[in-house]
């Protein structure tokens, strides 16, 4: 069924396909939408889950936590200093090992007060333990949620799937929302491997000692790593039944590219525009879409970045005192290598600036004109 | 009032308790009057050490270790995830303390207790951070020694009404409790059982070291506490029915003071402060336990 959707109306459809049956979730500008779909569902029974009103962010991690712990299929989604708020859960959540899925609209933090998208929110939370995956238009984002429940109950590990404020979350697009069986066949009920149990009682999180504790962070690291592989299977097992695949990297146009341009979220569609007319005018320039942040996908990104002179990385976030964050993982993926390319990061858009064409093309033409970046960090768009 | 005080052990001895704490026998007495259809939330506090390190544990029954600040919302979503699993039997429990419940934890608590979720909250309140090493909480009393509140500086303001807090939320249930008092407390969580939505009890329970008490005098000075009416025993229903379960015998309030190292920097004129103080809130709870009746609710009614 083709339906026109903004990108939180897509994110509920993803939700209630995926029949999750726990939902605790704090309104957030510019999140609402979703909470407010997802009430509506829940109020007529398009969805039957507990939806849990909390009063924080906090308290919405915290509850589903502890749902997913007794064994339901649980949500929530945020944005901005509500995903800032449930720091410490966050934590909680992946070091606890549990399935959840959270939707996080990225959103810049104050102050001051700024709504409009980047994504400071959440690559301030990298080194949680969550999965994250970023997307590019509202399909992706809901059949990535579906997805996305079915790799976290694979490797124990919980993911973010991102969107970006008003660019999808409040933009309308035609979608195609998938049958309700077919995603059933796909993703079908969750049975956790262990659950809050009567019959076999069990204690969870306790204390844990210097004995024990490092075990299970080389595990969560195990299970970060296995999580690329399985994410490219749910990915393909995905395209076999409803056509459509993302991959976690994808890479467009870089056959024959002088250089490869780096991107995530929606700058990855505006870029492919100004990348197409490039070629018309006999540019090569190619075009790497990060969709998988975490794990970061080494292998993969070498795979296409290798034997590229240079990079340009296009970060809409800024890790202060060192650059954008896309550029450093990049640079560090490649930092053992002989052969590695000389890596241009860009910081534009922060805050919601427009990443216009214009804005992409300049630092097109600066990675083309220079043998090496003048500056650590080229930020673009920047006022006088 | 004698009360069958049940058999069934869901707390195992061996447990990591200091000796003398008033912490896990208020969890085993209450574990017996829950029985084994139990689920328990265990923030952060003592309790998270007593019931012992992975991978053991103390308790017969499924327990989850949460965030300080998470008891309350962590009961909500075990009880949600229960509910869409169908099952509508199992009592969950939090088990917080008084940091956890009157400070971090408030907000949770209000929260939950407004949706009126269905779970029973048992705030163990030794009055004040004793995991951390004895720093005052919004529970420490009035003019009580803790590492944060040195003599020189100690607490100048009041224990926070924690009880009329919750009642503020016009939840079924809130009930004083204390570890000295088994049957009373027993009653109280079979009563709460049998009841749906937030049902929230305040147990007094003594800290031998941070008390400055010796480790066998918990249980008398606990005591002391309700027999001075410094901590009355009263339940109350649905935010406005106040009742009072036992009749203290009402001795000088110095009895209870005099035994703890905490109060020992006390004057005369301190005491006196602080005995009408008490006299005043026992004087305000009897006025709210009289309005009840004279509402035409009592008890028996009930
Ligand atoms: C967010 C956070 N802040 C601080 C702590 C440290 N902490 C652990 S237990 C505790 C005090 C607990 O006091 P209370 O709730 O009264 O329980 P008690 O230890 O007295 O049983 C503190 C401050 C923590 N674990 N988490
Ligand atoms: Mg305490």
């Amino acid at each position: 069924m083709k339906r026109v959707l903004s990108g939180n109306k897509a994110v509920a459809y993803g939700v209630m396909l995926s029949r999750v049956q726990v939902i605790s979730a704090y309104p957030i500008t510019p999140q609402t939408t979703i909470v407010e779909e997802l009430s509506r569902f829940c109020a007529e029974g398009e969805l039957e889950a507990k939806f849990i009103k909390v009063e924080s962010e906090h308290s919405a991690m915290a509850s589903i936590i502890a749902s997913s712990v007794t064994g339901s299929r649980s949500f929530t989604a945020t944005s901005s200093q509500g995903l800032a708020l449930m720091h410490e859960m966050l934590h909680w959540a992946a070091g606890a090992r549990l399935p959840l899925v959270m939707v996080n609209v990225n959103r810049a933090l104050g102050p001051g007060w700024n709504i409009w998208t980047d994504q400071g929110d959440s690559l301030s939370q990298r080194d949680t333990g969550w999965i994250q995956l970023y997307c590019e238009d509202n399909q992706e984002v809901l059949d990535t949620i579906i997805q996305a429940f079915k790799i976290a109950e694979t490797v124990y590990l919980p993911i973010m799937v991102v969107l970006d404020a008003f660019f999808l979350s409040h933009t309308s697009e035609v979608i195609e929302i998938p049958d309700r069986e077919e995603v059933d066949r796909f993703l079908p009920r969750f049975e956790p491997q262990y659950r809050l149990n009567l019959k076999e009682p069990q204690a969870y999180f306790g204390l844990c000692s210097p004995d024990y504790y490092m075990e299970f962070r080389y595990k969560m690291q195990r299970g970060m790593e296995e999580t690329v592989e399985v994410a490219k299977r749910v990915d393909e097992e995905f395209g076999r039944q409803f056509g459509r695949t993302y991959g976690i990297v994808e890479p467009y146009r870089c056959e024959d590219a002088d250089v490869v341009m780096v991107t995530s979220g929606t700058v990855t569609s505006t870029s492919r525009v100004v990348i197409d007319r490039l070629w018309e005018d006999g540019i090569k320039v190619g075009l790497l879409k990060v969709k998988m942040f975490r794990p970061f996908p080494m292998e993969e990104i070498k795979g296409v970045l290798k034997g590229v002179e240079k990079v340009g990385v296009i970060d809409r976030n800024i890790s202060f005192g060192h650059g954008g964050i896309f550029a450093q993982e990049i640079r560090s993926t490649f930092c053992n290598e002989d052969e590695r390319p000389m890596v241009f990061g860009f910081v534009m858009g922060l805050g919601g600036r427009d990443v216009t064409p214009e804005v992409i093309e300049e630092a097109i033409h600066v990675t083309l004109d220079n043998s090496r970046p003048k500056e650590e960090i080229l930020w673009i768009g920047l006022k006088g | 009032m004698k009360i069958h005080i049940p058999k069934e052990e869901y707390m195992d001895p061996g447990h990591l308790a200091c000796s003398g704490c008033g912490s896990p026998l208020g969890l085993r007495l209450a574990l017996k009057a829950l029985g084994e259809k139990t689920m328990i939330v265990i923030p952060a506090s003592c309790m998270s050490v007593i019931v012992g390190p992975f991978p053991y544990s103390a308790l017969k029954v499924p327990s989850v270790h949460v965030a300080f600040a998470t008891a309350a919302c962590s009961a909500s979503g075990i009880r949600a995830s229960l509910d869409m699993q169908g099952d509508g039997e199992t009592t969950v429990v939090a088990w917080a303390g008084d940091g956890g419940t009157f400070d971090i934890g408030i907000q949770a608590l209000s929260g939950a207790a407004e949706r009126n979720d269905d779970f029973i909250y048992i705030c163990s309140d030794n009055e004040a951070y004793m995991n951390t090493g004895i720093q005052r909480s919004s529970a420490t009393p009035y003019l009580a020694w803790t590492t944060t509140t040195p003599v020189g500086n100690l607490k100048e303001r009041p224990k926070k009404d924690i009880m009329a807090i919750m009642a503020g939320h016009h939840i079924p249930y809130a009930a004083t409790a204390c570890v000295a008092y088994p049957e009373d407390f027993i009653r109280k969580l079979k009563k709460a059982k049998d009841m749906e939505g937030t049902r929230f009890i305040h147990l007094l329970s003594p800290c031998p070291p941070g008390w400055r008490i010796a480790s066998d005098e918990a249980i008398k000075v606990a005591r002391l506490a309700v027999e001075t009416k410094v901590f009355p025993l009263y339940e109350i229903e649905h935010g406005e029915i106040y009742m009072l379960t036992y009749q203290p015998r009402g001795i000088p309030v110095e009895e209870y003071l005099n035994q703890q190292g905490r109060f020992r920097h006390l004057t005369d004129e301190e005491m006196a402060t602080i005995q009408e103080n008490v006299d005043r809130e026992w004087n305000r709870l009897m006025e709210q336990c009289e309005g009840a009746t004279r509402r035409g609710v009592s008890r028996l009614a009930q």
